[in-house]
């Protein structure tokens, strides 16, 4: 079975960037299904932006490692979704092509930065999509539009042809409505590529069971304290309610170095981005710089113009955290808070098999809600924990608050994704029931 | 406390260009983040390698990689077969 696949769907909630009318499909696993790609993935013949004005008319020559997995399994890439550019932003707002709406609530954000591959999902334009995860880009928007989204462990899905951001914190992972599709996803991208010398060969092969008898639930208080909007915290524990229903066991569990966690994030990915940005310079790809003028007064003027100004001030922040006389105040204490919080992690995992709290700590703000940035960066305060220790999570719809949808996060030991996978099913085959 | 012509700086070191009436903006929103991060101030122990991680090396054999139309497709300004750039000096 190959063929081709007319996709020419009514984007409504600006999901997309760019559209393929046409998508070629082969045989396969995912033989003839539609899957969106985010647009910091690379894909060879489609224009490749990562929301930004940098890129534009950018044609990859090569595809990204999942990209051609998913060729290979037979999906048809029928186009690359939207979202905050480089990645940098928890709406989907920071896009230079405008922001991503949420199905759900055309009103809301969808979340970020893969709002567009989370709203493709919600809005039923594609069953499936690929997103990426920096400090919750997936879970965000998927707990904000009401979809699954798994972020992996570190390692367990190649990075090659993905643009760049913070790598020691990103994943691919898979977006889908349903617990099954994200894991028939994530099976068919977690594949070992020695191109990605952070990989190790663990490949996903995993059919999710709801058999959740005598799993340990570790409950962290951090998850529910100041901040955490308490109709959200509710929601949530009575989800956890219903996995013990189902023979799960809640232990309590403390992550005392979260107090850290957002700082060390902030300063860590944006250094990791001062460096990984640099290469933007209109010469090799993206909209010609002016040759005309000097090397640095080209440079700056065209990244003036070019980037938006949360890229700008999150690459102004690291360069600031990297210069001379402020790398040990800010980059070295990240660096060792970031191995503290690995350190708690793994200390709560000798008592819970997982760790269970709100994807969020509210639901889905209003479209220019967030106008400071500060404000902006402590709504990630309950994602970027997993990014910084590398382990898996993965947030699945557990209720409304207000309308709107909540998402339950859960986290496992690193390379256990089947773990976290088989709790998030059992809680969606028990509430559908 | 980071002043405007900190911001300045930071913004030439970064080459990102920076248009003056945006310099206040900068310079409050820089100062309420770097509050913030005051926090790590409080980060108890010592950097310290990680134990029992390897480098991951491969023999550095030649593969194909992109032809030169290839490697020039995306860029904006070429010239027999070489990318052009602005001067440096």
């Amino acid at each position: 079975m190959a063929g081709i696949l007319e996709f020419s769907p009514e984007d409504r909630d600006n999901a997309f960037i760019t559209t393929c009318s046409t998508a070629p499909f082969t045989d396969g696993a995912l033989a003839g299904t539609a899957v969106a790609v985010k647009d910091n993935i690379s894909t060879a013949g489609i224009q490749t932006t990562c929301g930004s004005k940098i890129l534009e008319g950018y044609v990859p020559p090569y595809d990204a490692y999942v990209v051609e997995l998913l060729r290979q399994a037979g999906a048809a890439i029928v186009g690359k979704t939207n979202m905050d550019e480089f990645g940098m932003g928890t709406t989907t707002e920071t896009s230079a092509f405008g922001p991503t709406k949420n199905p759900v609530d055309p009103e809301r954000v969808p979340g970020g930065s893969s709002g567009g591959s989370a709203a493709a999902v919600a809005a039923g334009l594609v069953p499936m999509a690929l997103g990426t995860d920096t400090g919750g880009s997936i879970r965000c928007p998927a707990a904000f539009c009401g979809i699954v989204g798994l972020k992996p462990t570190y390692g367990r899905v190649s990075r090659y042809g993905l643009i760049a951001y913070a790598n020691s914190l990103e994943q691919i992972g898979p977006m889908a409505r349903t617990v099954e599709d994200v894991s028939r996803l994530m099976s068919v991208i977690a594949r070992y590529d020695p191109r990605d010398s952070t990989m190790l060969d663990r490949p996903y092969d995993h059919r999710p069971s709801a058999d959740i008898k005598g799993l340990r639930i570790g409950i962290p208080e951090e998850y529910f304290g100041e901040g955490v909007d308490p109709r959200v915290g509710e929601t949530v524990r009575d989800a956890i309610g219903a996995l013990e229903g189902l023979g799960a066991e809640t232990v309590p569990v403390s992550i005392p170095g979260m107090r850290h966690a957002l700082a060390a994030y902030y300063v860590i990915c944006t250094s990791e981005a001062s460096s990984n940005l640099a290469r933007f310079d209109g010469v090799r790809y993206g909209p010609a710089v002016d040759i005309r003028k000097s090397w640095h007064e080209a440079y700056q003027d065209l990244r003036q113009e070019m980037f938006g100004t949360e890229v700008r001030r999150r690459i102004m922040l690291g360069t600031f955290a990297l210069s001379a006389g402020y790398a040990g105040r800010y980059y070295a204490k990240a660096q060792v808070a970031r191995r503290n919080i690995r350190e708690d992690f793994k200390r709560a995992f000798c008592d819970a098999d997982v760790i269970a709290g709100p994807t969020m700590p509210t639901v889905a703000f209003r479209l220019g809600e967030k106008t400071d940035p500060l404000s902006m960066y402590l709504s990630d305060i309950l994602t970027v924990p997993a990014n910084l220790a590398g382990i898996p999570s993965i947030s699945v719809p557990c209720g409304k608050v207000d309308g709107l949808p909540v998402g339950l996060q859960i986290m496992g030991r690193q390379f256990e994704d089947e773990r976290v996978v088989d709790a998030a099913f059992a809680y969606e085959q028990e509430v559908r029931a | 406390m980071i002043t405007e012509s900190d911001i300045e700086h930071i913004a030439e070191l970064a080459d990102i260009g920076i248009s003056k009436d945006e310099v206040p903006e900068f310079t409050t929103q820089f100062n309420a983040i770097l509050d913030y991060f005051e926090v790590l101030d409080t980060v108890e122990g010592e950097s310290a390698p990680d134990a029992g991680i390897v480098n991951v090396f491969r023999d550095d054999e030649p593969r194909p990689g992109l032809s030169q139309e290839e490697a020039l497709a995306n860029a904006g300004s070429t010239e027999n077969g070489f990318i052009k750039a602005p001067r440096v000096m």
